[in-house]
């Protein structure tokens, strides 16, 4: 089990690093929820179903959201 | 350069993380006898009929808190639409229209609502309850507002939004009037595993996922398809 959640925390670790060499904006939004579907599926392994469900629906789906709308919005305006 | 930074600064903030949860045993037992902790585990069935303890904290022994997070979640609702107020319609163009996406969500969007409403009415049984439901309801009118398939119309989202607070305070006042303080656990507890259990607690539960789900898809819509009209 230890050895589940230690993976799971380099995993986490590696996207998030990762996040750094993505050039489009879009892929950055998208990497960044993985960071939170991982920390989701850790947060079972630690015994707390509540937090993952929450989240998994907020940090990884309605954050990306939020921000593909702003990114929608102001597309063409950042030059 | 900046990437390497960056790179370190990261590496930094997860070996802060690691070490913060490394103590953490990963076991059931309550070690700290005598704390809030083991009180609620060892009494919550018996006191609040539920079988989810982080429910049963969320909405009767904290229960005034949650009223608290509804109400922060309205004025960051109230908030934005004061800042986006008389906007226009934006052009249709706006919208994602997509035939895979289109088609897909007519056949994923039901699904993805039945899993929301499970979440919430069964929040006082397993895992979830009325935030992580409203916002997964959320999500799937959503993906329906951003291609075009619906629409939906501000003001009566906006009004059952309201009644759906003022029905928590009702909840509320009948453990009032019933017990003698705020949101007490007036009504029958019934079985303790069946979806009609736990007196007022699925009811509450109820409103704030109809809550969260007008507010957020209300708020979402409205800062995608409005805008000022200078844009």
């Amino acid at each position: 089990m230890i050895y589940m959640v230690a993976g799971l925390f380099l995993v986490m670790i590696a996207v998030a690093v990762s996040l750094i060499f993505v050039k489009d904006t879009v892929g950055v939004v998208i990497v960044g929820s993985v960071v939170s579907l991982v920390a989701s599926i850790l947060f079972v392994f630690m015994s707390a179903p509540d937090v993952a469900i929450t989240e998994a629906s907020i940090g990884a789906a309605l954050t990306l959201i939020v921000f593909l709308i702003a990114i929608a919005r102001t597309v063409g305006k950042e030059r | 350069m900046r990437k390497f930074f960056s790179f370190f600064l990261i590496l930094g903030v997860s070996f802060y993380f690691v070490g913060l949860v490394a103590p953490v045993k990963l076991s059931d037992s309550v070690s700290d006898k005598g704390s809030v902790g083991s009180t609620v585990l060892n009494g919550f069935v018996q006191e609040t009929g539920s079988s989810n303890a982080v429910t049963s904290v969320v909405v009767t022994y904290r229960g005034f808190d949650t009223l608290g997070e509804v109400t922060v979640l309205f004025l960051s609702a109230l908030g934005l639409s004061l800042l986006l107020s008389g906007g226009i319609l934006k052009d249709k163009k706006m919208l994602l229209h997509s035939f895979i996406l289109e088609n897909g969500l007519g056949l994923t969007v039901p699904f993805i609502l039945l899993f929301g409403v499970y979440v919430i009415l069964h929040g006082h049984l397993s895992p979830g309850g009325g935030f992580p439901g409203g916002v997964i309801i959320a999500t799937g009118l959503f993906s329906l507002v951003m291609t075009g398939i619906v629409s939906f119309k501000g003001s009566l989202f906006s009004v059952i939004e309201g009644l759906a607070g003022l029905s928590f305070i009702l909840l509320g006042l009948i453990g009032f009037f019933g017990k003698g303080y705020f949101l007490a656990n007036t009504l029958p507890m019934g079985t303790v595993g069946n979806l009609l259990s736990a007196g007022i607690i699925p009811f509450l539960y109820a409103v704030v996922g109809v809550k969260v789900a007008t507010e957020i898809t209300g708020l979402a819509e409205h800062s995608f398809l409005y805008s000022k009209k200078e844009d």
